[in-house]
C-alpha cells in the first residue's frame, strides 16, 4: 500500500507542480499587487482609492446592474426554451443543436453584431423599410446588453434543461389530478422544482458578463464598463497593475458572494 | 394541440436568434463586395484573400499548434493528475485537491489573465509564444483531470485488485487495466483542450506580448477596426473546424457512454460536459 502510494505520487509531481505554480501562486501574487503603487511600495491607497472615490463604487454598482440584467434576460428567454426542449421525444438532437453555438469562438460571434447592428447594417437597413431608420444601435447600452444575452443563452439553457428532465413526471401528473391549472402547475410546482438549474444557470452568466471586457469594447464602444473592462483598463492600457488587482479582488469576492447566494442548498445524490 | 404549437414555434423561433447571427456571417464571407450589408453577389475572393495573406496564415498556424502542443500536454499532466487525485484516499486531502483543481475552471478569464502576467512578469518571462503555451497548458489541464476522474471512479476497483492477484506490477495495471479503461476520458479531455485552446481570447490577450498573436486576439484587434471580410471567410472556416470536432467529441462520448448508462442519463451527463469549457 505503502510503495503503491508512493509510486501515485510519484505520478502526481507534475501535476502538483502545476496547482503550486498556476493556481495559488498566481492569485496570491495577485493579492500582494492589490497592496502595491506604481512604483511597487506596500501601500493600502488603492483599496483607499476604490472605496472613496464614487467612480469606481459607480462603476462596481453599474457593471453588477448590467450583468443582472443580462441575467434576468437570458432567464426570461431560456426558461420557456428549456421547458420545450424537455417535452420533446428526439431531444438529444435538439440539445446539440443548442449546445454547437457554445463552441463558435466568442469573438466571431461579436463581430458579426458588429455587421448587423452597424449605422448601414442590416438591422437598420430593415428599419429604414419600417421609416424609422437610421439608428444609432452600435456602441450603446441597449446593444452590449442584446450581445451579451445572446452569447450566455445556452449556458442558461442547459441547466435548466438538465433539472426539468430530472423532475419526476409523476409530481406534475399529481398536480394536474388535483386540479390544478397549467399555470398553477408550472408555478407551483415545476418552477420551485427546477429552481436548482436556475440558480446554476445564474451562476453560469452572471459571473462571466461581469467581466465580458471585449464585448464593452466591440458592441458597447466603451460607454458600459464592466468590472472586466476596468481591469483589462488597468492591466494593459494605463499598466498601474495594483489597481487593476484590487479591482480583479473585488471581482473575486463577487463571484464568491454569487455563488454563496445561488449555492445548491441540498445535498447533491451523485456527487459529481 | 394548441398548446404544442405554441411551444413548437417558440423553439423555432429562438433556435432562429441563436443561429442567425452566426449564419449571417457566413453568408457574407461569399460576398462579392466589401460590406457585411449588401450582397451584391457571389465570389470566392475573401477566402482568397485569407489564404494569401501571410500574416493571418502563420497566425492561424500558431493558433494549431499552440492548441495541439498544450493540450497534448495538459492531458499528460492531468491524466496522472486525475489518477493521483483517484488513488488518495484521505477524503480531505482529496477535497482540497479538487477544489483547487476547480478554481481555473471558475474564475474569471481576466483573473486568469492578469494573474498570468504578474506570474510570467515576476519569473522574467518574455511574452510570446512560451507564455501563451504555458498559460494554455495550465487552464486546461482541470479539464482534462474532470473529463478523466469520472472514467476512474466509474471503473470497478475489484479490476485492479484482480490484476494485481494475478501478479501484474504497478506499470502493468496502469498500461493494461486503468488507462486503457479511461481512455475515452482521455481523448475526451483532449479534444476539449483544444478547443478551449482554440477559443481562448481573454486569458491569451492578456499574456500574448507584441510580437506573438493567435486567432482570436488577431480578431479582436481587426474587428477594432471596422469590417473585413476575410474575418467571415475565416469565421466561416472556423465553423466547419467546430462542427467536425464537436462531431468527434460526440461520437467518442456516445460510443463509451452506450453500455453504462440509460438514454436519460447520458443526455444529461454529456451537455454538462460539452459546456464545461466557459
Amino acid at each position: 500500500m505503502t510503495s503503491k502510494n508512493k509510486r501515485t505520487m510519484g505520478y502526481m509531481v507534475p501535476y502538483v507542480f502545476w496547482l503550486v505554480l498556476f493556481v495559488i501562486l498566481p492569485l496570491v501574487l495577485m493579492v500582494f499587487q492589490s497592496f502595491q503603487n506604481l512604483y511597487h511600495q506596500p501601500t493600502m491607497s488603492n483599496y483607499v482609492d476604490f472605496f472613496k472615490s464614487g467612480t469606481y463604487l459607480r462603476m462596481t454598482l453599474n457593471s453588477i446592474f448590467y450583468a443582472a440584467i443580462v441575467t434576468l434576460m437570458t432567464l426570461l428567454i431560456s426558461y420557456p426554451m428549456a421547458y420545450v426542449l424537455s417535452r420533446l421525444k428526439n431531444s438529444q438532437f435538439w440539445l446539440l443543436l443548442v449546445i454547437l453555438p457554445t463552441w463558435v469562438n466568442l469573438l466571431l460571434k461579436a463581430y458579426a453584431f458588429i455587421g448587423l447592428l452597424s449605422k448601414e447594417g442590416s438591422v437598420n437597413q430593415f428599419l429604414g423599410f419600417m421609416g424609422i431608420a437610421p439608428q444609432q444601435l452600435l456602441f450603446t447600452d441597449t446593444s452590449f446588453i442584446l450581445v451579451a444575452a445572446y452569447i450566455e443563452i445556452p449556458f442558461m439553457i442547459l441547466p435548466i434543461y438538465n433539472s426539468l428532465v430530472e423532475l419526476d413526471p409523476s409530481l406534475t401528473n399529481a398536480a394536474k389530478d388535483l386540479g390544478a391549472s397549467a399555470w398553477q402547475t408550472l408555478r407551483q410546482v415545476i418552477f420551485p422544482l427546477t429552481i436548482g438549474g436556475v440558480k446554476s444557470g445564474v451562476q453560469a452568466v452572471f459571473i462571466p458578463t461581469l467581466s465580458l471586457f471585449m464585448i464593452t469594447r466591440l458592441i458597447g464602444g466603451n460607454r458600459v464598463i464592466t468590472l472586466g473592462t476596468a481591469i483589462e483598463e488597468h492591466f494593459m492600457v494605463t499598466q498601474n497593475w495594483g489597481m487593476g488587482s484590487t479591482i480583479g479582488i473585488v471581482l473575486v469576492v463577487a463571484m464568491a458572494i454569487t455563488m454563496y447566494l445561488t449555492r445548491d442548498r441540498k445535498q447533491k445524490k451523485r456527487g459529481e | 394541440m394548441k398548446k404544442h404549437y405554441l411551444g413548437t414555434s417558440y423553439l423555432v423561433f429562438v433556435f432562429i436568434l441563436m443561429y442567425a447571427p452566426i449564419f449571417y456571417m457566413i453568408f457574407f464571407a461569399f460576398n462579392r463586395g466589401n460590406y457585411m450589408t449588401s450582397f451584391t453577389g457571389f465570389s470566392l475572393r475573401h477566402f482568397g484573400n485569407m489564404f494569401s495573406d501571410r500574416r493571418l496564415m502563420s497566425i492561424l498556424l500558431n493558433t494549431f499548434i499552440i492548441a495541439f502542443l498544450s493540450s497534448l500536454l495538459a492531458t499528460l499532466i492531468g491524466t496522472f493528475g486525475a489518477l493521483g487525485i483517484y488513488q488518495t484516499k484521505q477524503k480531505g486531502i482529496k477535497n482540497i485537491l479538487l477544489s483547487l483543481n476547480n478554481i481555473l475552471l471558475v474564475s474569471p478569464d481576466v483573473i486568469i489573465g492578469a494573474s498570468f502576467l504578474i506570474l510570467f512578469t515576476m519569473f522574467g518571462l518574455t511574452l510570446g509564444f512560451g507564455s501563451v503555451l504555458l498559460a494554455h497548458i495550465a487552464f486546461s489541464i482541470p479539464i482534462v483531470v474532470l473529463m478523466v476522474l469520472p472514467r476512474l471512479n466509474e471503473m470497478n476497483s475489484a479490476l485492479i485488485s484482480a490484476a494485481q492477484d494475478l501478479g501484474a506490477n504497478w506499470r502493468q495495471v496502469l498500461s493494461r487495466v486503468i488507462l486503457p479503461y479511461a481512455w475515452p476520458g482521455i481523448l475526451a479531455g483532449f479534444f476539449m483542450a483544444i478547443t478551449y485552446s482554440l477559443d481562448d481570447f481573454a486569458v491569451t490577450f492578456f499574456v500574448t506580448g507584441n510580437g506573438f498573436s493567435t486567432l482570436s486576439v488577431e480578431i479582436y484587434a481587426r474587428a477594432r477596426h471596422g469590417i473585413d471580410l476575410s474575418i467571415n471567410a475565416l469565421s466561416a472556416l472556423m465553423f466547419m473546424v467546430s462542427l467536425i470536432l464537436v462531431m468527434i467529441y460526440y461520437y467518442i462520448m456516445t460510443r463509451s457512454k452506450k453500455s453504462t448508462q440509460t438514454k436519460r442519463d447520458k443526455m444529461i451527463v454529456e451537455s454538462k460536459e460539452m459546456v464545461v469549457r466557459r
